[in-house]
């Protein structure tokens, strides 16, 4: 189980809890999140723009 | 990030005294920030509840004269006596120090100030109805209460954007109530995820283009913004598995809270308000959308090597440090720093040297773009400065770019 920040708001993708809200369960793989998929606190760095948070 | 406070040490130690230490409770403030800074818009911000207000004020002033003028207070008061104060009074650039950011925005005080808004401006509705119902009006004077109610409603969805884009879910749902008095519900998922995703390029339909006149811009705006928060809220159900036309669909639930209320309104006062209550809005979400029209005209962020578009960044936004609309309507001229930092608290956006300047504040210029020659002679030559001259780097509306390429000429 990974951790993903973006690095502009600092919201963190947490693969075990997901964002059931956005339709991500708890447990869904980064890999599954859409690269579309924008920060849903700021809106201003897409997916592929997060970093490993570790 | 706390450069300051290591420049000024003595400052130091008050900062990192350990919570619950208070020895010197006749200096809360000075304990709590770690500068010794004070923020000279703190008390300036209770004025937010002025525009709210203005509904009851009208009513005074029409008691007291017996002049009907004055119900128009509202669209007297933003589009006549704040780019008057604009002018008068001029520029505050000032930032917050980096290293009291933290402290300001934790500092409830300034939420409370957004959060009175909302009661004060729904009082206002129940009064306007029982006004238009069985105040005994004028035509003139009707219009006119319509038209303050259209701007109380506007700025509301000014208020609504700030509490929109926080994180606690409380503030989302004041946000989402605020915005039901101009059905514009649909906006706190368009704005936040589709705005803020595509500023800045021909993609957005609230990002306005070079050659665009303000009458253009409003229905692509208003369509372009309904289609695309359907298509980000109908993209997250299908993520979840259920209808488009469940209960969970965020945009039907905000609908639904302003059909609860104009019908709860029409049920108390009669069906007589409705005509008012739709008209209210249709002004409200215009004003909306003029300063829309004026934040991000003929911007255009560059697409980089791999086919993205660049970041949003501070050169991405329309600014103004003017001081009595930046009190007005909460720091929402800071507009570069607020794209920069979409969850960062309205009284600590900061100016930004590199961020185009408009020439006077927002509530001047939303009058301004209501002229589109008038419009264009003033903006297009700022816009052309801020992209050295260079055509191709500006959003442009494709059946303007002959006419303004054969005007400024073509970089290519």
């Amino acid at each position: 189980m990974s951790r993903w920040v973006c690095p502009d708001c600092g919201y963190v993708y947490d693969e075990e809890k997901g964002h059931p809200r956005e339709g991500f369960p708890p447990g869904t793989a980064w890999e599954a999140v859409p690269d579309s998929w924008a920060c849903p606190d700021c809106g201003v760095r897409d997916k592929v723009d997060f970093e490993p948070d570790d | 990030m706390d450069e300051l406070t290591d420049k000024q040490p003595a400052a130091g130690p008050v900062a990192e005294e350990a919570p619950g230490h208070h020895h010197h409770h006749h200096h809360d403030e000075v304990d709590l920030n770690p500068a010794g800074w004070r923020d000279g818009k703190r008390y300036a911000w209770l004025l937010g509840i002025l525009v709210p207000l203005l509904p009851f004020i009208s009513w005074q002033l029409v008691e007291a004269t017996g002049l009907g003028i004055f119900w128009y207070s509202a669209p007297l008061v933003v589009f006549g006596l704040f780019p008057l104060l604009d002018t008068v009074i001029g520029l505050d650039p000032t930032n917050p120090p980096d290293s009291v950011l933290k402290w300001l925005e934790q500092d409830r005080y300034y939420r409370w100030c957004t959060y009175m808004f909302i009661p004060v401006q729904y009082a206002g509705l129940v009064f306007a109805c029982w006004q238009w119902a069985d105040g005994g009006l004028s035509v003139f004077e009707s219009i006119g209460l319509t038209l303050t109610m259209g701007v109380v409603g506007g700025i509301a969805i000014n208020t609504a954007h700030e509490l929109g884009h926080k994180r606690e879910a409380m503030e989302r749902w004041l946000g989402r109530v605020a915005l039901a008095q101009t059905g514009y519900g649909h906006f706190f998922i368009e704005h936040n995820r589709g705005h803020h995703v595509r500023v800045a390029t021909p993609e957005d339909p609230a990002s306005s283009r070079m050659g665009e006149s303000f009458w253009a811009f409003l229905p692509r705006t208003v369509s372009g913004s309904l289609r695309s928060a359907w298509g980000i809220e109908a993209a997250r159900l299908d993520r979840l598995g259920v209808s488009h036309w469940s209960y969970k669909n965020d945009i039907l639930s905000a609908w639904a809270m302003t059909v609860l209320l104009f019908g709860g309104l029409a049920v108390a006062f009669g069906p007589v308000v409705l005509p008012y209550l739709i008209v209210q809005a249709v002004v409200g979400f215009s004003l909306l959308e003029v300063v829309n029209y004026l934040e991000h005209y003929g911007l255009l962020r560059q697409r980089k090597d791999d086919g993205r578009y660049e970041r949003c960044q501070q050169q991405h936004s329309w600014n103004s440090n003017n001081v009595a609309s930046n009190v007005l309507l909460f720091h929402l001229q800071r507009h570069s720093d607020h794209h920069t930092h979409p969850t960062r608290r309205y009284q600590a956006l900061r100016h930004a040297e590199e961020a185009p300047q408009l020439p006077t504040g927002y509530a001047g210029m939303i009058v301004l773009a209501l002229f589109p020659p008038v419009w264009r002679r003033v903006m297009d030559p700022r816009l052309l400065a801020h992209y050295d001259g260079d055509v191709s780097r500006i959003n442009m509306q494709p059946r303007a770019r002959r006419r303004i390429e054969a005007r400024y000429g073509s970089a290519s």
